[in-house]
């Protein structure tokens, strides 16, 4: 299909780029996602339009755009939380390994429970440092001392040494970063597949964003994860491939091209990402 | 001199100019003091309301002690006491929290945690908050036919259904809107990131409810039924219509379910009842019986605001 908003001089004389366009191919036993002409609606509001793409197992994935875009949107329907939305619905499928999320009798709960997500703003429950790590294993049906599991995902999640002696103070004592990096560990917690991130490090210093990208590096090995962020710099430091999206006259959010991170950045397909990457819009 | 482009001048003595002086603000002031004059409107009515129950009543507290709190009703102005009125009104708060917690805060949480937002959500809601502004003496009556005419075979078969049962019920309707509201108001202050938070780790929506949302409102919840509490304390018109006022309690052991389905008398309708009499000795009483009420109402609202101020949440 072409969209008009891609019809500048450029691509209107070599319209096979739309095909190249967000055509990443990975092996089937590397993709966790695969969505197919994915449309998220609020109500009668279109949100997000027909966006077909994959997300590579073990890799980081960014979905870079402007605001309003549909970014969150996209990536919260990756694991149903956008089903707690009154009014919100999608059109189009989302493949998950191969499964329908959103068939008859999925159950979201359980695909949460393997599909973790970050919030925007740090979240931590008002409880102890321990109390948030352990809630979800808890809710998970694990019984029991879960000391070693809290160690452990603190560990991983870089967190460990600053509270180790602390562990029963609440989490919303902490300073941002390392609220933000307490969310992480409660996420990993429940041992997910994929760690969904949407725009972890928007209200943290450039230190604590650096640390928590740093983490994300090193979490990408035993975890699929998709980051949406606004920060250009951050997806070109931070990921492997990138998703751009931008929106149209209707505010419906579309996929302009995805690619390898670094092609993306510096041989853009569309003259859209190029505009947005180098500062001429959004 | 004074122009918006002033601030091109900037020479010393120019802006030193610019920037002193005091500019005469009238109709600000003006304002001020109308703001002023009712605050001071507002607390001269109190004050006078305070000063005026004092002068008349402390001297039933200091002649009798707190002998006028136990005290039974008597038709001997020096010998009658609020006991009755107290136990009365303390049988009815215990019914109203029993009834009307339960009830009102299942309630909200089912408006606010698991009823999607549609058109009839939102009539219910809307609905409930003028349910909350309807007169009491309204909830008299629907508390007169219902428990007292309609379910007399329960509520009080020796007393026509106007026993403390009814009174209790009827109570519990009157603050079940302020409950709902309330609690529905401290559920949704947990912020939606600590639902999200929960759910994104695979909770269900029960364990979200149970493990968050519900304790962390908690503390705006308890605050916000014990000022319905309150609300019930004082409450009088609709115990006139289902015989709260006329009835005296009988004296005597009786059992749980006889003291339910029997005759009572609450504070405020001991007061009603002397303001009645024609005797001079009563009006002292009824002061006495309104400092009493008054200091009562003063400690539950106390404690209400201790606790919020002690569990309040910042996000």
């Amino acid at each position: 299909m072409i969209r008009p908003h891609d019809l500048d001089e450029r691509q209107g004389a070599a319209p096979a780029a739309e095909v190249a366009l967000g055509a990443v191919e990975f092996d089937d036993d590397e993709v966790v996602f695969e969505l197919e002409s994915l449309s998220c609606y609020y109500g009668a509001f279109r949100a997000v339009r027909d966006i077909s793409l994959k997300v590579p197992k073990n890799r980081i994935t960014a979905i870079i755009g402007p605001s309003g875009c549909g970014k969150s949107t996209l990536l919260r329907s990756f694991n149903r939380m956008n089903d707690l939305v009154d009014g919100a619905r999608i059109d189009g499928r989302i493949l998950y390994h191969g499964v329908d999320l959103y068939a008859d009798g999925v159950d979201p709960v359980e695909v949460r429970r393997r599909i973790g997500m970050v919030f925007q703003k740090p979240n931590p429950f008002p409880k102890s440092i321990y109390e948030n790590v352990a809630f979800g294993p808890r809710v998970a049906g694990v019984r029991g001392n879960l000391d070693g599991l809290v160690e452990e995902s603190l560990r991983r999640a870089a967190l460990w040494d600053e509270v180790k002696d602390k562990l029963k103070s609440p989490g919303t004592a902490l300073s941002g970063g390392q609220q933000q990096r307490l969310c992480i560990a409660r996420a990993i917690a429940v041992e997910p597949d994929v760690i969904l991130m949407d725009e972890p490090c928007s209200s943290l210093d450039p230190i604590a964003t650096l640390r928590i990208e740093e983490l994300m590096h090193e979490l990408k090995e035993n975890y699929t994860i998709v980051i949406v962020t606004h920060n250009m710099q951050q997806a070109a430091r931070a990921s492997d491939y990138t998703a751009f999206l931008t929106m149209a006259e209707d505010r419906a959010g579309y996929l302009v091209e995805m690619s390898d991170t670094d092609q993306l950045f510096t041989r853009p397909a569309s003259s859209l990402t190029e505009d947005y990457i180098t500062g001429r819009f959004g | 001199m004074a122009s918006i482009g002033s601030a091109a001048t900037t020479s010393a003595e120019a802006v030193r100019r610019g920037i002193s002086g005091r500019r005469m603000d009238v109709a600000g002031r003006l304002f001020e003091g109308v703001l002023l004059l009712s605050l001071l409107i507002s607390l001269a009515v109190l004050v006078t309301l305070l000063a005026d129950v004092t002068g008349r009543g402390m001297g039933v507290f200091v002649e009798r002690g707190l002998g006028f709190v136990t005290a039974p009703l008597s038709s001997d102005p020096g010998r009658a006491g609020i006991g009755q009125g107290v136990f009365g009104s303390l049988m009815l708060m215990l019914i109203v929290a029993v009834v009307a917690f339960p009830v009102g805060i299942g309630a909200a949480i089912y408006l606010e945690e698991y009823a999607r937002d549609t058109r009839a959500t939102r009539f219910f809601t809307a609905n409930i908050r003028n349910l909350a502004g309807v007169p009491s003496i309204v909830y008299g009556l629907l508390g007169l036919a219902v428990f007292v005419i309609a379910l007399r075979s329960l509520t009080g078969p020796q007393v026509v259904g106007r026993s403390i049962l009814s009174g209790g019920l009827t109570l519990a309707i009157v603050v079940l809107p302020i409950v709902i509201i309330t609690a529905s108001e401290a559920l949704r202050a947990v912020p939606r990131g600590i639902r999200e938070a929960a759910f994104g780790v695979g909770a269900t929506r029960w364990q979200v409810v149970r493990s968050h949302v519900v304790p962390y409102a908690a503390p705006g919840i308890l605050t916000g039924t014990i000022l319905a509490m309150a609300r019930a304390f004082g409450e009088t018109a609709p115990l006139i219509m289902v015989g709260g006022a006329v009835s005296f309690l009988s004296t005597g052991d009786r059992g749980v379910l006889e003291t339910l389905q029997g005759k009572y008398t609450t504070l405020p309708t001991s007061i009603y009842q002397w303001v009645q009499e024609p005797r001079r000795e009563f009006v002292e009483l009824t002061a006495a019986g309104i400092i009493a009420l008054l200091v009562t109402i003063l400690l539950v609202n106390g404690l209400a605001i201790i606790l919020r101020n002690r569990f309040a949440r910042r996000w």
